[in-house]
């Protein structure tokens, strides 16, 4: 897909003077964070879990190839290929062939992130293989030529509105009459049309939530069984899944899934946890006869052994975005390729470099929310410094900025005279304040006082008042 | 050089390792072969009777409905009661399970049962769990001609029985249940852990009921399996 985090400020201000997106994006403030909250209250063990989990990953991370190595021997033992794909183009390629051999004409596809992240659907319509996304949020953005806006609602940015006009749009062969009015009437509507289409495919294609080492399975976590009837239906399903999901055992599984869902959805567990290991064994009266894994690299590998590796982590369950106060007031479309939110801003540069997305890891207020419920415990804001100062160092962002720095780096890096400059400025800022205590426009501030005032200060500097509150203090024990 | 050996040399160039570390290679070897069980919550750690409590309730939370019988001959009866109270045609698919086959379906007269995978137009399928977890309300089902896949997954409405003695307390005790059947390391082609009925939240975060697989889950439960 086409990239255009270069050009996050443009579409961020787009974003927030969408009426209908802002109005879309109150769901994600009311619909995720409540819930989440009381999953984890009542989970005491919760804490302990998260860091389970964190520590299997960095275990795996740091024997990753021993245990790709593992995997692959097991899914070859049950019947299974594996491809190894160092590049997005390399797995598209993979899957096509895959695609080819099999004669299909119509693709399913359950949810899937990295299916998005190497482009596979406009590529497999040029290459003339019809690819149908089943999941609900995926099937409408798919109606409409979008891409995700959040890694597990992908249509969170729309309201029931606009996926009312889509589908009479697109099922044009059905009654106009009919009542769309109610999430419910979409969805049965979507159900009807997408369950020939489970039948008609002859290749379906997964994600993967985790691929188990011990086993050599594949595991999808869903809630709508789209996911299912993509593996079961079709004669060859097609995992894509990239290298950072292997975990070792089952057991390390059972630890993962407990802060998953919670994290996601505020579920406990997922309606759908689906463990598969290789083709229709014989005797079996459904499944697929051909079973296939692409494992994509695709960027993951230069992160090893670096800052970013605890990024690998990541198992994609949107709680960061969910709390980001950034994503709550533009969506995801504003960061401009597949991956939104912190775990975008942290990713995104990882994978397409940070000439191109140096802006998302600046847009944060740095509170530090993501990393606070972040399941893996992934220092989100930390590795967002560490891309700005790579972009400072690489002389990547805009001179005024990087002159700005500098000269208050003067100021920062000599206390006196940092003293002696704010004494004699904040006074005199505060003479100009105005009746209403607060400015309108600030020269060289213009991009903050566009949106809100900014408040004046009193007339005092933080220092002073924070000398004479110690002092205070001190007399009060004295 | 193929895409496996780029891949591979890639990640241990970056971790700054060799391929034959003996060292690493028996760290992994071993927690493969250990697969040491991490933290398990209290919460269904129970005696059985409170434990296949909890099963029903946490299911009952997500949505499925639970009715519970003595024994294995009680449930074709539990299952046409399910029929009419929610006016569905007498007619199930089910596999070819040995425990669902020794039950008394033939004492019902106007049921019709249609064995093997399920198609496009089942109303109503029934599954045999093996296991189920009390912990998150979870059934545990495997494919094969006993129980198959698109039983559970195609049919507006799945049933599924469940064993009260095969109700465990977490995850971790079903999986080593499922090792000590297939052997270590070996999978039947699909487990499915199924937590209620489908649902899906796509359009304005309303979360609703019956998106691609069953609009409903109905347990029963046989106390003395």
């Amino acid at each position: 897909m086409q990239i255009t985090s270069p050009a996050f400020k443009e579409n961020a201000r787009q974003a927030l003077s969408d009426a209908q997106l802002q109005k879309a994006l109150g769901h994600v403030r009311s619909g995720f964070i409540d819930k989440r909250q009381y999953a984890v209250d009542a989970l005491p063990e919760f804490d302990a879990l998260r860091d389970s989990a964190r520590a299997i990953k960095d275990h795996t991370l740091a024997h990753l190839d021993l245990y790709l190595e593992a995997y692959e021997e097991k899914v070859k033992k049950a019947g299974g290929y594996v491809h190894w794909a160092e590049t997005a183009a390399d797995a598209r390629n993979v899957i096509l062939e895959i695609c080819r051999s099999a004669g299909a004409r119509t693709v399913t596809k359950g949810k899937s992130m990295i299916t998005e992240e190497i482009g596979l659907n406009e590529f497999l319509e040029k290459e003339g293989v019809r690819p149908v996304e089943t999941d609900l949020g995926e099937y409408i953005i798919q109606l409409r030529g979008e891409h995700p806006s959040h890694i597990i609602a992908p249509a969170v940015h729309l309201t029931k509105d606009q996926v009312e006009a889509d589908f009479r749009r697109v099922h044009n062969h059905l009654p106009y009459a009919r009542d769309l009015s109610e999430p419910e009437s979409l969805l049965g509507e979507a159900r009807r049309v997408l369950r020939s289409q489970y039948f008609q495919a002859d290749v379906g294609i997964t994600g993967a939530n985790f691929l188990v080492a011990e086993t050599g399975s594949s595991i999808i976590v869903t809630n709508e069984g789209n996911g299912d009837l993509t593996q079961i239906l079709p004669r060859v399903h097609v995992v894509v899944a990239s290298i950072e999901k292997i975990v070792p055992t089952l057991e390390d599984v059972s630890q993962i899934l407990r802060v998953l869902a919670r994290s996601a959805t505020g579920q406990d567990m997922s309606v759908y946890t689906t463990i598969s290991t290789g083709p229709r064994r014989p005797g079996d009266p459904d499944g697929p006869d051909e079973y296939h894994v692409v494992l994509v690299d695709n960027g993951r590998s230069s992160m090893l052994g670096t800052e970013f590796q605890d990024m690998l982590r990541c198992i994609r369950c949107g709680a960061c975005m969910n709390h980001c106060p950034v994503y709550h007031a533009v969506g995801g479309h504003a960061y401009g390729w597949v991956y939104p939110g912190p775990m975008g801003a942290v990713l995104t540069p990882s994978l397409v470099g940070v000439d191109k997305a140096g802006h998302l890891p600046n847009a944060s207020t740095f509170c530090g929310r993501c990393e606070s419920v972040c399941p893996m415990k992934i220092p989100l804001p930390k590795m967002m410094r560490h891309w700005r100062e790579r972009e400072f160092s690489r002389g990547l962002n805009p001179a005024t900025q990087r002159y700005g720095l500098r000269a208050w780096a003067v100021f920062a890096k000599r206390p006196k005279l940092y003293r002696l400059a704010t004494s004699f400025g904040i006074p005199l800022l505060s003479l100009f304040k105005g009746a209403k205590g607060s400015f309108h426009h600030l020269p060289l501030a213009g991009g903050w006082t566009k949106h809100r005032e900014m408040p004046a200060p009193e007339g005092r500097t933080f220092m002073q008042q924070w000398r004479d509150r110690e002092t205070l203090k001190q007399e009060a024990r004295g | 050089m193929s895409g496996r050996e780029a891949i591979l040399n890639k990640v241990r160039a970056a971790m700054g390792v060799s391929p034959d570390d003996a060292a690493r290679a028996k760290v992994v070897k071993k927690r493969l072969s250990d697969a040491p069980v991490g933290v398990v919550p209290a919460r269904g750690q129970l005696p059985e009777k409170e434990r296949v409590a909890l099963f029903c309730e946490m299911a009952l939370k997500v949505s499925a409905s639970v009715d519970r019988v003595k024994k294995p001959g009680d449930v074709p009866k539990a299952v046409a009661a399910y029929l009419r109270s929610k006016n569905l045609p007498a007619s199930i698919r089910m596999g070819a399970d040995e425990r669902l086959a020794a039950m008394p379906w033939k004492s019902l007269k106007s049921l019709e049962v249609k064995s093997g995978p399920a198609g496009a137009d089942d109303e109503v399928g029934v599954s045999h769990a093996i296991a189920a977890v009390a912990e998150t309300g979870t059934v545990v089902l495997h494919s094969g001609a006993a129980n198959p896949s698109t039983v559970n997954f195609l049919p507006e409405h799945h049933i599924v029985v469940v064993d009260a003695k095969e109700v465990a307390g977490d995850l971790e005790t079903v999986f080593s249940r499922i090792r000590q059947t297939f052997g270590k390391g070996k999978m039947p082609r699909t487990v499915n852990l199924i937590t209620g009925p489908s649902r899906s939240g796509d359009i304005e975060q309303k979360l609703l009921l019956g998106a691609h697989g069953p609009r409903a889950l109905h347990l029963i439960v046989v106390d003395g399996g």
